[in-house]
């Protein structure tokens, strides 16, 4: 499994990448970490005609607050975000979901950001992006502009990104007072993609959960704070809304089993966890 | 900006080992092949070619790497280390690898280098694992004929040692 043939550029700073973008983007793919689009490449399910390397640029390499978000640049890597020390603080469902994501020896390289360009449908990151309502920072020659985590992410592995942006960061809220967080995860082995992931935030007044492995994206769904058979029923709608396929892994009727247990197993460890 | 066409070979420069070295690569050549064919560095093995089974695990400017997922243009600059770099001497085993050697923690020895550098990185940022570090972050491993028992004894037993003695490693 060799990859086909490409041009590479090493981009020196962001002005360059977007130089590259803007003049080859249609046919180019940016690798940071690589540890998602390597395998691609090598099984030759993309074959660009040019790789923008962004990985060497220390001005995507931050990790900063920025007004009530943190902003991550698009070289973080996932290693680094977790042995970040304000993590449990400013961001606890991301503390509770970076171990789930591949293994300490691909997030010692892999991006959080590129996690999210790649938006695998069964992915930590873009779930735990969309349960905080963050954003996603694009960039061209021209300008910025900032899409919400609901708009980004559109189905299988797309995005709205176009081609001649680069994502530059994404921004996560910081957590609020009075809320609990907790993720969840059910998968054949550890560091294998997800079945189904869950993710839960919940207030005194309301819960939220977002499921990812099961529809063609993450999928986010609002209640107010339900309880008992009205809580399992609202799971049970949601499940069943989901779209779920039978695949290699699993079948659709056990990934609804799991978001109706996994999914109520997390909204009350969100709750119990609400400070 | 230099762009490195797809057709030819770019001289790329980095240290291997604490050693200046150069060879050539195509932009899509991947770092095993690269560490393997050209520079005739066959310590690091190639199980999967995709970053699941660990076998080709190294170490690029102090972090852990799957050298299959990697391009040998983009260590043009950097620090590589392999598991030929592990024995402080000809003839000499490290700590880690005389535990693997006490505790018959390899048998055909295909996943040994990929485990042996991701464990030499982890325990010089945590030199205190517990069991269950352990078992998670071998998880990033495939050992087909071990059972992973013996390659557990051998690092808990590495890690020991190298807490009470850390001058050897
Ligand atoms: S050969 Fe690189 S992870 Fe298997
Ligand atoms: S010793 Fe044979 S695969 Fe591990």
């Amino acid at each position: 499994m060799k990859p086909a043939r490409f041009d590479y550029i090493r981009a020196g700073d962001i002005a360059e990448a977007h130089t590259a973008l803007a003049e080859c983007g249609k046919d180019a793919r940016v690798i940071a970490g690589g540890q998602t689009l390597m395998p691609m490449l090598s099984m030759r399910l993309v074959r660009p005609k040019v790789l923008i390397d962004i990985m060497h640029l220390p001005a995507l390499r931050k990790i900063e607050a920025s007004g009530n978000d943190i902003r991550i640049g698009a070289a973080v890597r996932q290693a680094e975000l977790m042995a970040w020390p304000d993590l449990r603080d400013s961001l606890p469902l991301l503390k509770a979901a970076l171990p789930w994501v591949g293994h300490a020896q691909t997030r010692s390289r892999g991006t959080v950001c590129g996690s999210v360009a790649h938006a695998d449908p069964s992915a930590e990151i873009p779930l735990s992006l969309l349960a905080l309502d963050g954003a996603v920072e694009l960039s061209t020659r021209r300008g910025k502009r900032r899409v919400a985590a609901n708009e980004f992410f559109t189905g299988m592995m797309s995005t709205t990104r176009a081609d001649n942006e680069l994502i530059e960061a994404v921004l996560i809220p910081k957590s609020q007072a009075c809320t609990g967080y907790a993720f969840q995860e059910f998968g054949r082995r550890h560091g294998d993609f997800a079945i189904v992931a869950c993710a839960a935030v919940a207030t005194d007044k309301s819960i939220r959960l977002a499921v990812g492995g099961v529809a063609d994206k993450p999928t986010l769904r609002d209640w107010p704070a339900l309880d008992g058979t009205a809580l399992t029923d609202a799971l049970d709608a949601f499940a069943w809304e989901l779209d779920a396929r039978d695949d290699l892994h699993a079948t659709a009727r056990y990934r609804r089993e799991l978001v109706r247990q996994m999914g109520l197993a997390t909204i009350e460890e969100a709750r119990k966890c609400r400070a | 900006m230099p762009r490195l066409s797809a057709d030819a070979r770019h001289t790329i420069r980095f240290t291997l080992n604490g050693r200046a070295v150069e060879a050539q690569a195509e932009p899509r050549m991947l770092l095993t092949d690269f560490l393997r064919h050209e520079l005739g560095a066959t310590g690091t093995h190639v199980g999967c070619e995709h970053g699941v089974c660990g076998a080709c695990t190294i170490e690029i400017d102090g972090a852990t790497a799957r050298a299959c997922l990697t391009l040998a243009v983009q260590i043009d600059g950097a620090n590589i280390r392999t598991v030929e770099g592990l024995a402080p001497e000809p003839g000499r085993l490290s700590v880690l690898q005389e535990a693997f050697r006490r505790h018959h923690a390899l048998q055909c020895g295909f996943c040994t280098a990929g485990i042996l550098m991701s464990l030499d990185n982890y325990f010089r940022r945590k030199p205190d694992p517990s069991e269950d570090d352990l078992r998670d972050f071998l998880g990033g491993h495939l050992c087909r004929c071990t059972g992973y028992v013996p390659i557990l004894a051998a690092a808990m037993d590495a890690a020991k040692r190298l807490r009470e003695a850390p001058t050897d490693a």
